[in-house]
């Protein structure tokens, strides 16, 4: 579905994209993890054949996307980081005049609509403009309009940033029955459970490059350790621990308010440290995740 | 295979076209709002004839132009005739069209699709063509009425208004495309109503001195108003084709430069 070796894209002198290669295969769900201004929404645009790689080698559906543009468009559904909906046309409207642009006839458009407002439970809103829908709404109608013309490939460029939980589940639901329908789903997200919900491999990226690549487990067990302990300690700044715990656990890494120690065995991490005599004010110890694969890999946390 | 690639390159799908123009059919079937900008465009021609080209023309009882004797009212109509498609023509691709283009990013979410800007840009400028149409159409009914034309002229009339439309709703686009925000419209509108004023609207251009009528030769509103002017009087002349051949270049030089801004800015 996707081949891309070397791909860049420059804005004049900066370059957002610095050389990735991508192998997308049909129904599969791929996922761009990275922090803002990694290059994601720029790589997805080349992907959507909007934008026009500075360099390297790209082929989406197997065609070039400079020479077939439309004809790949055609089989595309695109979800962009910020919603571009129509604000002169109600809901309804939005979704029919979006098929005429693909040349779906008018009778269809209205049958797809009609369905995918169902799809994404906005029904009682058909005859609303679309300034006064909550962002979820918004959002939902924007994923409802990339399914218009019953895409091979779907691009969702953060699908629920921004959504209260319950509509981001619905979102993650409506995503997992396209991926069920054999849809190949290629989305970027800042959320780890996101990630781990939906993509079958994703790549993490970070000033325009890929530093991992792999299924979330995979990246899991490859990056981290299989159980993450996080300790506060009341008083000092958890940096200044760092001396103090080394040899305890694999890796230690401070966060301005706690600090988090990688270890195969967290709770025998714990009893070393109550060992030597440290007091933390609180301890947890859990699995591992992709959050933590994230912070190794970037030094950064993800949600900012 | 070299000739399928250059069709699919060169050459705008009309079907493509005709669903940027449904885009804006479907907004009037959205809500009232658009309708109300469209049916108030119509009326500001309408009230200049009546203000100058009727109450100012009881105080100037004929006009002679070249060879031709005519009522002040006959003289005023075709200019606000062709002021009209102009104007019917340059709100849809200046206003509406920048704020698609810079604001709400529509056009965005067009290119998307198999769309592609040199679609947009003929879609929305035929629309924006459109636009003009019902105005002048409506116009030239006015006119009839009035006995400032007659039926068969302004059958004649029409579709040299449909050119003035597009040539002035192609040229309004590619500057919307170049302006950087709604205070350069002012400038924009400045242009505008200058032009409307000394483009031959309300005297005839060889009054003023040689200079000043050399500028206006230059200036469109002057060719849209000598060439409809022409046909609503009924006296054609060779002068004409050039008329015609100024607006044409214009609307293609338009169109070009539209098509180029919108990939640059937009497919980046
Ligand atoms: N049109 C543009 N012109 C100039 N620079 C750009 C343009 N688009 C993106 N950039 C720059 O490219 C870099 C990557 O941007 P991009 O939008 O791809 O990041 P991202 O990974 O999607 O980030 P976020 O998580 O914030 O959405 C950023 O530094 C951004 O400023
Ligand atoms: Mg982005």
């Amino acid at each position: 579905m996707i081949y891309a070796r070397g791909l860049v894209k420059r804005f004049g002198e900066f370059t957002a994209v610095d050389g990735i290669d991508l192998d997308v295969a049909p129904g599969e769900a791929f996922g761009f993890l990275g922090p803002n201004g990694a290059g994601k929404s720029s790589t997805m645009r080349m992907i959507g054949c909007v934008s026009t790689p500075s360099g390297g080698e790209l082929r989406i559906l197997g065609k070039d996307p400079v020479r077939d543009g439309p004809a790949i468009r055609a089989r595309l559904g695109v979800c962009p980081q910020t919603d571009n909906l129509d604000p002169d046309l109600h809901v309804f409207e939005n979704l029919t005049t979006y098929a005429r642009y693909f040349g779906i006839p008018r009778a269809e458009a209205r049958r797809r609509a009609t369905e995918l407002l169902e799809f994404v439970q906005l029904t009682e809103k058909a005859t609303s403009m679309v300034e006064p829908l909550s962002g979820g709404m918004k959002r939902r109608l924007s994923i409802a309009r990339a399914m218009v013309n019953e895409p091979d490939l779907v691009l969702l460029d953060e699908p629920t940033t921004g959504l209260d939980p319950q509509a981001r589940h619905l979102v993650w639901e409506r995503l997992f029955r396209l991926k069920q329908r054999g849809v190949t789903l290629v989305l970027t997200t800042h959320y780890m459970d996101e990630a781990e919900q939906l993509c079958d491999r994703l790549v993490v990226m970070d000033g325009g490059k890929i530093v991992a690549e792999g299924s979330p487990r995979h990246l899991i067990d490859t990056y981290s350790t299989r159980e993450v302990v996080e300790l506060r300690f009341g008083d000092e700044a958890p940096s200044s621990y760092v001396d103090k715990l080394a040899g305890i656990g694999e890796r230690l890494d401070p966060l301005p308010d706690r600090l988090l120690l990688y270890s195969a065995d967290g709770d025998a991490a714990v009893s070393e440290l109550h060992r030597r005599g440290f007091t933390p004010s609180s301890v947890l110890v859990r699995r591992s995740t992709l959050e933590d694969v994230f912070l190794i890999l970037t030094g950064r946390t993800l949600v900012d | 295979m070299v000739t399928a690639i250059l069709a699919n390159r060169l050459v705008a799908s009309p079907s493509r076209i005709g669903a940027v123009i449904n885009r804006n059919v479907g907004a009037l079937r959205s809500g009232p709002s658009y309708w109300l900008v469209l049916v108030s465009g119509f009326f500001e021609p309408v009230l200049y004839l009546f203000s100058i080209g009727i109450g100012v023309g009881q105080l100037i009882p004929s006009l002679t132009l070249g060879d031709r004797v005519m009522s002040y009212a006959q003289f005023v109509a075709p200019a606000m005739l062709a002021v009209s498609a102009m104007s019917g023509a340059l709100a849809e691709t200046t206003f509406n069209f920048f704020f698609k283009f810079k604001y709400v990013k529509t056009y965005e979410g067009v290119l998307a699709t198999p769309v592609r800007p040199m679609e947009i840009a003929l879609g929305e400028l035929l629309w924006a063509t459109i636009r003009g149409s019902l105005y002048t159409g409506g116009f030239l009914v006015v006119m009839i009425a009035m006995g400032l034309t007659t039926v068969g002229w302004a059958i004649v009339a029409f579709p040299a208004t449909m050119l003035v439309g597009l040539a002035f709703g192609a040229v309004g686009m590619a500057v919307s495309t170049l302006i950087r925000g709604w205070q350069d419209f002012d400038l924009m509108f400045a242009g505008q109503f200058a032009m409307f004023l000394f483009s031959g609207t309300f005297s005839p251009v060889q009054d003023y001195p040689l200079g000043v009528e050399i500028v206006i030769g230059i200036t469109p509103l002057y060719h849209a108003v000598e060439l409809v002017r022409g046909i609503t009087t009924g006296a054609l002349s060779l002068g004409m084709l050039g008329n015609v051949a100024y607006l044409v270049a214009m609307g293609g030089l338009g169109v070009w430069l539209a098509n180029r801004r919108m990939t640059k800015v937009l497919c980046t």
